[in-house]
């Protein structure tokens, strides 16, 4: 493409000297002999006319043999032979030069901005170390990596395949894929994503996935077929362009022999039937949209956010309502045990053991909290059945209550305030909203209350706010957890509207309901963490997930996806979007004024061919800078 | 059967063009000219896949004399 790019940048700047030096020479009444003949002054304007046009005048006569006739070099051929025929030869060959000199300045800022684009993306990692089992390393393609060879990552390598770390330390960079500059920690037994890049640390690694299924490819392959998913707008200029051409050249058909019916004057009129050929062409229009949504896209993926499709930027762009699941979306998705109220004369890491006893067979979050709580403990004896399954502990699960547990014949209780009502145990009532409140009771006695939190995550605060002062006018929370969870982390967020209880049935159903209540020009989005809610993703205008990196399902399901699950990259994503949009309509407006302007000057006779030219390629050349423009913008986060 | 080539096409209104083309080809299911990738991808019957996209190449050459796959 560059030398290809090159050539014609020699080319078109020899004939440009050409035509000025003849145009001088004409001008300085130099050669009267030569110039006087009409003839002999037409051969001579050829040269660079032929130099400068020749692939041009090549295409238009392929596309008559072809039956293309409404090709753009067809009628900028014809458009400069018309100006030849009516005697305007320097105003030919101005044409057709400047014409070229405008598809360069497209090819090349085209060729730019599709590699600024690339540079974005570039993740794809190009080779990968395999240690064979004679301890031999090869390096090979990641296409040649097959599921359970030992990997090899040096410093400063990207990461091949996603793989398990199997030995070694290091920081991880993920940032051209998350967005996130601060790195990673990834030890023994840590899955790792294709294309992060490793810092400091020798890893050994195993491969989980081939190649294609790897995020990396995934990613590139989303990326790649984004543009493809055309936005309203790119299919209205496509529709438009169809008519555009046909209508400007029968118009220049009617200019050119009606008016002259009447008042003579054929040449003249000829000659403004040949401007509007030259402006005839739509690719300044078509191609300034794809081209800002191309770096909508672009631009979204540098800070962390993919987006599937032009479409879902254009209705990202519309975003009135933001519908939100609750935990691993709002709140960090882990319980952690956020306070302990032993009864009196019982040790803290008495309740909490005997909690975990019971609770030894669970895999369930607040099991898994309760093991954490006593894992962080230093006071507590370690070992008695915490952190696996005793085959000496018989569960009983209580439904709606909890659980009883037998243990080397005592029986351990563990569930909510019901279940300590029915075996008439006494305890002491916690009043804690937000928290979910576990009773443990042995053999009839009270040990006390552990309360169990998920937090909010750090920045889910500003990010509400930041998503309002965007434009969002709703902000609607659905949780399948209890109306006093629920409701404590909507006011701390400043959600009004929460919805508590639901099935993910539910969940559907609400959005259906929310997406009857919003005016049509609106779009609505919903964003959640992946996990079991692909249905609302679907069904959501805008499906958002996030924190889902690695996770096949999500990345399947949604529209865009959050590559970590920082928040505040949603009112950002709305921005970059109302920005493509914006830059997409002011290039619509600026090329369709300029040449409807074009038009009517031409056809009053008072703009030529010249202002013709340059309107087209200055207009197009416009837009592309403009569609560049969201490329600059720095990252917010 | 669905594959993706790197392409050349020299503009957006060119890419529409071809695009529009080739999908009428018979034994084509779906055919993409991404101009701003520079990729063609063509979906077409299994058995005459590589007869589809040689006739793919020829019309798109046809309609646009710049247009180049890279098979």
């Amino acid at each position: 493409m560059s030398q290809k790019l090159k050539k014609q940048l020699f080319i078109i700047l020899a004939a440009l000297a050409l035509f000025l030096v003849i145009l001088i020479l004409e001008k300085s009444g130099a050669l009267p002999a030569v110039f006087e003949n009409r003839w002999a002054k037409l051969l001579l304007y050829l040269v660079p006319y032929l130099l400068s046009g020749w692939t041009v005048v090549r295409k238009a006569v392929l596309g008559v043999i072809h039956g293309q006739m409404l090709d753009e070099s067809f009628l900028m051929t014809l458009a400069s032979i018309g100006a030849f025929v009516t005697g305007e030869t320097e105003e030919a060959v101005a044409v057709m030069l400047f014409y070229q000199v405008g598809e360069y300045f497209q090819s090349y800022a085209v060729g730019k901005s599709r590699a600024s684009i690339s540079e974005l993306m570039d993740i794809a990692p190009s080779y990968a170390n395999i240690l064979r089992e004679d301890g031999s390393v090869e390096t090979a393609d990641p296409d040649d990596v097959e599921i359970g060879d030992t990997l090899v990552v040096r410093p400063g390598e990207k990461i091949p395949v996603d793989s398990v770390v199997l030995k070694g330390e290091s920081m991880l960079n993920t940032a051209a894929l998350t967005g996130e500059s601060v790195p990673r920690n990834v030890k023994a037994g840590d899955p790792v994503i294709s294309g992060c890049i490793n810092g400091e640390g020798l890893l050994e690694v195993r491969a989980e996935k081939i190649y294609d299924d790897s995020t990396v490819a995934r990613i590139l392959e989303m990326v790649e077929n984004a543009s493809e998913k055309k936005s309203r707008t790119e299919n209205f200029i496509t529709r438009f362009a169809k008519y555009y051409t046909p209508i400007v050249v029968i118009s220049a058909l009617i200019l050119a022999i009606v008016p002259p019916l009447f008042t003579g004057n054929w040449m003249e009129w000829i000659y403004r039937a040949c401007t509007f050929l030259v402006i005839s062409c739509p690719c300044a229009l078509v191609i300034s949209v794809p081209l800002s949504f191309f770096g909508g896209i672009g631009a979204a993926s540098k800070s962390g956010v993919l987006v599937k499709g032009s479409n879902y930027l254009e209705l990202l762009s519309r975003l009135k309502i933001v519908v939100t699941d609750k935990t691993g979306t709002l709140t960090e998705g882990n319980f952690k045990v956020s306070s302990l109220k032993p009864a009196e004369g019982v040790a803290e890491s008495e309740l909490l053991l005997a909690a975990d006893l019971a609770e030894s067979m669970s895999t369930h979050p607040i099991a898994l909290s309760i093991r954490e709580a006593l894992r962080m403990r230093e006071d507590g004896p370690k070992a008695e059945g915490s952190g696996g399954a005793s085959p000496l502990v018989q569960v009983e699960n209580i439904s709606g209550q909890g659980l009883a547990a037998r243990y080397e014949g005592s029986e351990i209780l563990v569930g909510n305030a019901r279940l300590m009502e029915e075996r008439g145990i006494l305890y002491e009532a916690v009043d804690d909203e937000a928290a979910t409140v576990c009773f443990v009771a042995r053999d009839g006695r009270y040990l006390g209350s552990i309360a169990i939190r998920d937090l909010v995550k750090e920045d889910a605060k500003r990010a509400v706010a930041a998503m309002k002062e965007c434009g969002v006018e709703r902000v609607v929370m659905l949780t399948g957890d209890r109306k006093g969870v629920a409701d404590s982390v909507g006011r701390e967020l400043g959600i009004t509207e929460c919805f508590s209880e639901l099935l993910p049935k539910d969940k559907v159903l609400k959005v259906e309901e929310l997406l009857t209540q919003r005016r049509q020009k609106d779009a609505l989005a919903f964003l959640g963490d992946g996990i079991n809610d692909a249905p609302v993703l679907m069904r959501a205008d805008v499906g958002i997930a996030m924190g889902s990196l690695g996770s096949d399902a999500a990345i399947e399901a949604a529209d865009a996806v959050i590559m970590d699950d920082n928040l505040m990259r949603i009112p950002m994503v709305i921005r970059i979007a109302r920005k493509t949009v914006g830059i997409s309509k002011q290039n619509i407006v600026f090329a369709l004024g300029v040449k409807v302007l074009i038009l009517v000057l031409g056809a009053l006779g008072i703009a030529g061919m010249w202002a013709a030219v340059f309107a087209d390629v200055g207009v197009a050349v416009l837009c592309i800078l403009n569609s560049m423009r969201l490329l600059m913008g720095k990252k917010t986060i | 059967m669905k594959k993706k080539f790197k392409c050349e096409i020299d503009c957006a209104n060119c890419a529409a063009k071809v695009e529009e083309a080739v999908r009428k080809i018979d034994g084509v299911t779906d055919a993409r000219v991404n101009f701003m990738t520079q990729k063609f991808t063509l979906e077409a019957d299994d058995a005459r896949y590589d007869e589809i996209l040689k006739e793919a190449v020829r019309v798109g050459k046809k309609i646009e004399p710049d247009f180049a796959v890279e098979i």
